[in-house]
């Protein structure tokens, strides 16, 4: 491509009569949607009567305010689009971004690392369990979780809609077996991951011969069984009442507690519930660090290659001689052995479980948060996960808004319409997710990111 | 690796249908150590139904397709064997296998018969020199100790994978892509993927290489390139090859033996020379019925 090209994107024309058009359009059907659905209301009188109320000011308004976004997009927003569309890919690779990745990784790691540090010095030991608790672990959960289903999703191919499952049974697995028995959390993190990881493989048995929307249908299909079974095996799981009582982490046999014997003790520190939390961070910190070091070691191994190239092209793989029903059980349990020590550790945070905690939802949010990032990319997972966990913690700090939308409102309700519109609007602004190319595995003279055009998504 | 001249793959009676399409019917014929057997025909003719067959792609209605690994005297338990429920029977560096019964990678794997695809499969999304060390998936998985010793990233493993990319850079030099490897697969021209295609099914380390249609799409000095790789394949590394193509400069120079189907059903088998001339593949070729041939051959000057 020449310079010439480059500098020279011509401003797209903007339509003014088709966009009018369009609005008008779009005012219409709003009115049209709207019109039963917001302007009428019915409500029960004192005297048990069904009312029809009008609203017409609540109506107009919204009408009015869909007409005004649509002539917004028109004028606005799909140019920018076009804009975008026509700037060349090497446009985006400027120094500075370069730069900016190069160092981008050891900066997040640090921070990670020092981050209880920080907020402890910020606000305090009170002010800062809830940022190390609700946003550090709380995210890091999600990242450990988005990490895990990547290694699927992302680098294997195979569309998985519930790995959630895998998650409730890493999660069950420690909470029963430390009740019954009394095993150790250090005990029970390996063996929640080798236990979700047989459940990955009994799944994958019948299933990955199935391709594309058909796995991710019988994926969906196993997560639900799980949680039916989790609520209707009473006997084992306590039903939806869930299992409480559940024995926390201790730091090396010492518990965090009060007590003589307790850590703070031990240490001769003053008893704090943040110790507990704090160590609970860099507990999920380390699994989490565990499950990126492996990804990134598996990828140059021959297991995260094939993953890689079934992803690519399944029938390649096989003309190679390459087993695929074993490699994509290796994703598969793999993906479901981080998902299950994510989950042990989760059940040990939290000391209650319930399948409330493992619904469809759940494995929704981290697709999201594996497809948001950019399949395949940990530090574009990362990213998704922080921001849509961190976006949901900090909705429920918006206490403010409040006084402006009256006290019923609450602004956390809002939460899948966000995530909704994030979607949307990164789908259509990065369709490959945030950070969408490839890293080579292996090079000869020189890594060169591969643009995500070529990379395929994967079929099944 | 056998004597050049025995025989390195038997297809006998090798029928395939498709509901009541028969695709190939009843054919049978031998492909020798060392040479480069070429299976023509007219678009249809069910060349590439072939190909699946013996790679394990497709599993034939009817028939036996037999592979020979060392000595050809290891022929002899070939009814044995089919008798038997076995894949294959090994005796030291010798082997036979009914390539009918195994799945397809296993094809690759464990009779050692590699294949390109008449539209390139070449994985895009990963670097030239990734897709070769793909190929050599199962040698490396062996030396990572199933993944075990290369994640903890054992001197033995990165010894192996150090060979693997030396194989690598080695076939890369040979089909002159060298500079390209550290380039996505999918950036490449049209010939440079023919060729990866090629080099890639060369790293699975085959006895035979089976290519469908490999200077499809080629211009004339990038098919002479072809000609000369295929050549060497043979030559230097004693690999057999099977060969479908269309253009028939390709299979006249290079190959020393010719099978031509249509619809199916062989209708000429022989030196390039003998198939050639015959009226049957002429007529099949130009699609007129046989009594016509020679005005038609008047026609265009053969
Ligand atoms: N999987 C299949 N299912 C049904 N018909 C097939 C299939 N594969 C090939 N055929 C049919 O078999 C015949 C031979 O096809 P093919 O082997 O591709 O021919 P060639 O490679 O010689 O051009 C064609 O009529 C084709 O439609
Ligand atoms: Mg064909």
């Amino acid at each position: 491509m020449t310079i010439e090209t480059v500098n020279a994107p011509t401003r797209p024309r903007i339509d003014v009569a088709a966009a009018l058009r369009d609005a008008a359009i779009t005012t219409l059907l709003a009115f049209g949607l709207f019109l039963p659905l917001i302007g009428f209301q019915t409500v029960v009188n004192i005297r048990n009567e069904l009312e029809l109320n009008t609203r017409w000011p609540l109506l107009l308004s919204l009408v009015a305010a869909v007409g005004i976004a649509r002539l917004a997009y028109s004028f606005l927003f799909a140019p920018w689009l076009e804009h975008l569309k026509q700037r060349p890919v090497s446009a985006t690779q400027s120094p500075v971004l370069g730069l900016l990745a190069q160092w981008f990784t050891p900066f997040a790691i640090g921070f990670a690392i020092f981050y209880p540090i920080i907020v402890i010095t910020l606000g305090g030991y009170g002010g800062a369990l809830k940022w190390v608790d609700n946003f550090g672990i709380q995210i890091l959960i999600y990242v450990m979780l988005g990490w895990g289903l990547n290694i699927v999703v992302g680098l294997a191919g195979l569309l998985d809609l519930g790995y959630v499952a895998f998650y409730a049974v890493g999660a069950y697995a420690y909470a029963l077996l430390s009740k019954e028995f009394g095993f150790s959390f250090w005990i029970l993190l390996p063996l929640a991951g080798v236990m979700s990881s047989f459940w990955g493989i009994m799944l994958g048995f019948p299933v990955l011969r199935l391709r594309g929307d058909y796995l991710a249908i019988v994926t969906l299909a196993f997560g639900e069984i799980i949680r039916i079974v989790l609520i209707n095996w009473v006997d084992l799981t306590n039903g939806y009442a869930g299992i409480s009582g559940i024995p926390r982490p201790t730091f090396f046999g010492i518990p965090f507690n009060a007590n003589e014997d307790g850590f703070a003790a031990t240490f001769g520190l003053e008893f704090s519930p943040i110790y507990r939390t704090i160590f609970l961070y860099y507990l999920i910190l380390a699994l989490a660090f565990l499950t990126a070091f492996v990804t990134v070691r598996l990828r140059r191994l021959p297991v995260g290659r094939a993953w890689e190239a079934l992803r690519e092209d399944e029938i390649a793989c096989r003309a190679l001689g390459i087993n695929t029903t074993n490699t994509k059980l290796t994703a598969f349990g793999m993906g479901a052995m981080f998902a299950g020590f994510a989950g042990s550790f989760f059940a040990a945070r939290q000391g209650f479980i319930s399948p409330e905690s493992f619904t469809f939802l759940e494995s929704a949010t981290i697709l999201a948060i594996v497809v948001l990032g950019g399949m395949g990319c940990q530090i574009g997972v990362a990213i998704a996960a922080i921001v849509m966990m961190g976006g949901t913690e900090i909705m429920r700090e918006l206490e403010f808004l409040k006084h402006i939308f009256g006290p019923s409102f609450d602004p956390t309700q809002y939460r899948m319409l966000l995530f909704g519109f994030a979607m949307v609007l990164i789908m259509v602004v990065r369709p490959r997710g945030l950070i969408s190319s490839r890293t080579p595995s292996v090079f000869l003279k020189e890594r060169k990111a591969i643009p995500h055009d070529l990379v395929k998504e994967g079929h099944g | 690796m056998g004597i050049a001249g025995d025989i390195l793959l038997r297809v006998e009676h090798l029928t395939m249908r498709f509901g009541g399409l028969v695709a190939v019917d009843d054919l049978s014929f031998d492909a020798r150590q060392g040479e480069i057997t070429a299976l023509i025909g007219p678009n249809g003719a069910g060349k590439t139904t072939v190909f699946n067959c013996i790679t394990g792609f497709y599993k034939p209605s009817e028939g036996r397709i037999g592979l020979c690994h060392g000595d050809a005297a290891i022929w002899s338990e070939l009814d044995a064997l089919t008798e038997g429920g076995n894949r294959g029977i090994k005796q030291g560096s010798n082997g036979l296998y009914l390539l009918e019964r195994m799945p397809d990678y296993l094809v690759t794997q464990q009779a050692r018969v590699a294949r390109t695809f008449q539209n390139i499969r070449l994985f895009p999304g990963m670097t030239v020199l990734e897709n070769l060390l793909v190929a050599q998936h199962n040698s490396l998985m062996l030396a990572s100790g199933y993944t075990l010793l290369g994640i903890f990233g054992f001197p033995s493993y990165r010894r192996a994978e150090k060979a693997s990319i030396d194989l690598a850079r080695d076939w890369l030099n040979r089909v002159g892509l060298i500079h390209r490897a550290d380039d996505p697969a999918g950036d490449l021209p049209y010939g440079d993927q023919r060729r990866l295609e090629i080099a890639r099914a060369m790293c699975t380390d085959p006895v035979l290489l089976c290519l469908d249609e490999p200077a499809a799409g080629l211009n004339p000095r990038e098919s002479a390139q072809l000609n000369e790789l295929l050549l060497s394949i043979g030559n230097d590394h004693g690999i057999s090859i099977l060969l479908i193509e269309h253009d028939m400069s390709v299979v006249m120079e290079i190959s020393d033996h010719v099978i031509v189907l249509d619809y199916g059903v062989k209708i000429s088998d022989g030196a390039p020379e003998e198939v050639r001339n015959d009226p049957k593949v002429i007529a099949a070729y130009l699609g007129v019925p046989d009594d016509e041939v020679e005005k038609v051959e008047a026609e265009v000057g053969l």
